[in-house]
């Protein structure tokens, strides 16, 4: 199926990346988002809110942060599209309900326009220091998705591919986006509807009475059902059967988690995507996502004029981490140089990937600016001597 | 490869930021270049200061913020004296000749003075100096056409004032057209 043509606002526009993620979401067929203003990230519900009633949505301003994220879980069963926006702060209280989405395998999309922390940090200034919290935030064993645009062109594409992420596992789905690109307007061309592949619901076609809520299909992944339909389900955050009712023991553990992180990592190569630059003949590679991985594009052109082979790795998906293609690079470069806006996160992704095969050189930033590409630059052709 | 940097700067209410996406757009939409537009969010822009900063450029834009301005445009004395050291020797100074006073002087730059102010008052609406100032600069430089930037217009500022704003921008173009030609190449 296809975005819906009364709601696309087709052709090319000069927008932020906070009002490109906001169209991302309505072309995805978003219908539903609940949040609790939080800078950077405000401009994309503000942006909700008004088009909500042009384009049949709602938007629920809530009163925190735990009150947002739950809502869109509680909109997802009722048959909505949902999302909620936050940073900083708003992102650790949304912990405990990233966690209740991944177990009731509800479909939602969590936006973290990144600032710089910890705690209220730099709320006007860009970093990159909730990548692991992403990944590991909310407690127990589960697997996320994660995606990571560095313009707002990509705001909105990304957001297209959150909510079908979302709909075709049945996982919470998080969009990092950082404060540079949230808050820099750039030119975004909107798709016609036509050429916006969304992946529909899963809802069920069984007799009601045929009907298990949580019975996996051979990919791992259960049918839903919509709240009104007929369909009775039990949704709980305990450990359930097949039935959605709770069954607190071992091999139940065993089976359901097992299942919810197999779904995900089963299918990591599928859900991949990077973006490559020069890495047929990459010595140095440098791995950059968000708005750093333009800086290091920059860095990357400059060695390349100095004739030293550097290539760039761009994960446009940053979880599941690309490790197999880490692994085929480690096999024959000299060096991977890490910049991240963060004292280290993904660099261990890369480090324990690379498996000592070759260096691996973590290029920190604390946040509140990118990095000078001149800076990188320096670190390129030590790694290069 | 061409990257201008552009900074435009002035006090809320001055219309900074609509300037900045007028020029943005002309040149990005209807020039078909890359173009990045930042505004300042920090704490040090509350209050009255509020500025836009342009990168338009021939490749995509990588590094997103100013390094060395190309172009300041001032529309208040504040942003003269905040923003002034930045600008790149030899660089083009464009300021609001009745609201900014260049001192200390830069002798270094080309500075072009145009009172923006005044010229929208006699179009009936001071709101519109940004429109003039951002037909100033069109004119001195020729950095985006003078017909991008009127379909930009006609795109960026609220219906029923298409008129007022493009009367304005015109009002810009023809003071630069007026200045000696030396005045502008120096």
């Amino acid at each position: 199926m296809t975005a819906d043509p009364k709601t696309v606002l087709t052709g090319p526009h000069f927008m932020d990346g906070n009002h490109a993620a906001c169209e991302g979401a309505i072309a995805a067929g978003a219908n539903f988002a609940a949040g609790y203003p939080i800078t950077p990230s405000t401009e994309i519900v503000e942006r909700f809110a008004m088009r909500a009633p042009l384009v049949g949505a709602t938007f629920l301003q809530m009163e925190d942060e735990l009150a947002s994220s739950i809502a869109i879980l509680g909109a997802a069963w009722g048959g909505a599209k949902a999302f909620t926006v936050t940073s900083g702060p708003g992102f650790s209280l949304m912990m405990e309900h990233i966690g209740y989405a991944a177990m009731t395998e509800t479909p939602s999309v969590f936006v973290n326009v990144q600032r710089g922390g910890p705690s209220t940090g730099l709320p006007t200034l860009p970093a990159q220091g909730d990548m692991m919290q992403a990944r590991w935030g909310s407690h127990g064993d589960y697997e996320i998705i994660a995606l990571s645009p560095s313009s707002p062109q990509e705001c909105f594409d990304l957001m297209v591919d959150a909510f079908n992420f979302a709909e075709q596992y049945r996982n919470p789905v998080i969009v990092l986006m950082d404060e540079s690109v949230g808050h820099m307007t750039e030119k975004v061309v909107i798709p016609a509807a036509s050429q916006i592949e969304l992946f529909p619901h899963r809802y069920t076609r069984r007799a009601a009475a045929d009907y298990l809520p949580f019975q996996p299909w051979p990919d791992g992944i259960p049918e839903f059902a919509r709240a009104g339909d007929g369909y009775r389900f039990h949704v709980t955050g305990l450990t359930h059967n097949e039935h959605g009712y709770p069954a607190i023991n071992a091999p139940q553990q065993q089976e359901l988690v097992g299942r919810l992180v197999g779904k995900i990592r089963n299918h990591a190569e599928a859900i991949a995507r990077a973006e490559e630059c020069r890495l047929e003949d990459a010595q140095i590679v440098l791995v950059a996502y968000g708005i750093t991985s333009r800086v290091a594009l920059r860095a990357m052109q400059m060695a390349r004029e100095e004739r030293i082979p550097a290539g760039l790795l761009r994960p446009i998906v940053v979880w599941p981490f690309p490790e197999k293609r880490i692994r085929e690079l480690a096999a024959r470069a000299r060096a991977f140089i890490v910049v991240e806006m963060n004292y280290g996160q993904m660099v261990r992704e890369v480090e324990r990937a690379a498996a000592g095969r070759c260096k691996t050189i973590l290029m920190p930033h604390a946040g509140g600016a990118v990095h000078r590409p001149e800076a990188i630059l320096d670190i390129i052709r030590e790694a290069a001597q | 490869m061409a990257r201008h940097e552009i900074r435009i700067a002035g006090f809320g209410g001055q219309g900074v930021i609509l300037a900045g996406m007028v020029l943005g757009r002309a040149a990005t939409i209807y020039e078909g270049r890359h173009v990045t537009l930042t505004q300042s969010f920090g704490p040090e822009a509350r209050g009255s200061a509020a500025s836009v900063d342009l990168i338009v450029a021939s490749e995509p834009v990588l590094y997103p913020y100013l390094t060395e301005p190309d172009i300041l445009v001032a529309m208040s004395q504040e942003a003269y004296t905040r923003f002034v050291a930045a600008l790149k020797p030899q660089g083009l100074l464009l300021y609001e000749q009745d609201l900014v006073s260049c001192e200390p002087a830069r002798c270094d730059l080309r500075a072009l003075g145009v009172p923006a102010t005044r010229l929208a008052e006699e179009l009936g609406r001071k709101l519109v100096l940004n429109m003039v100032l951002v037909g100033f600069l069109t004119g001195v430089t020729g950095l985006v056409s003078a017909e991008a930037v009127q379909k930009s217009i006609a795109d960026s500022v609220p219906k029923g004032t298409e008129s007022l704003n493009t009367s304005a921008f015109h009002r810009g173009l023809d003071y630069a057209a007026a200045l000696q030609p030396a005045a502008i190449s120096k």
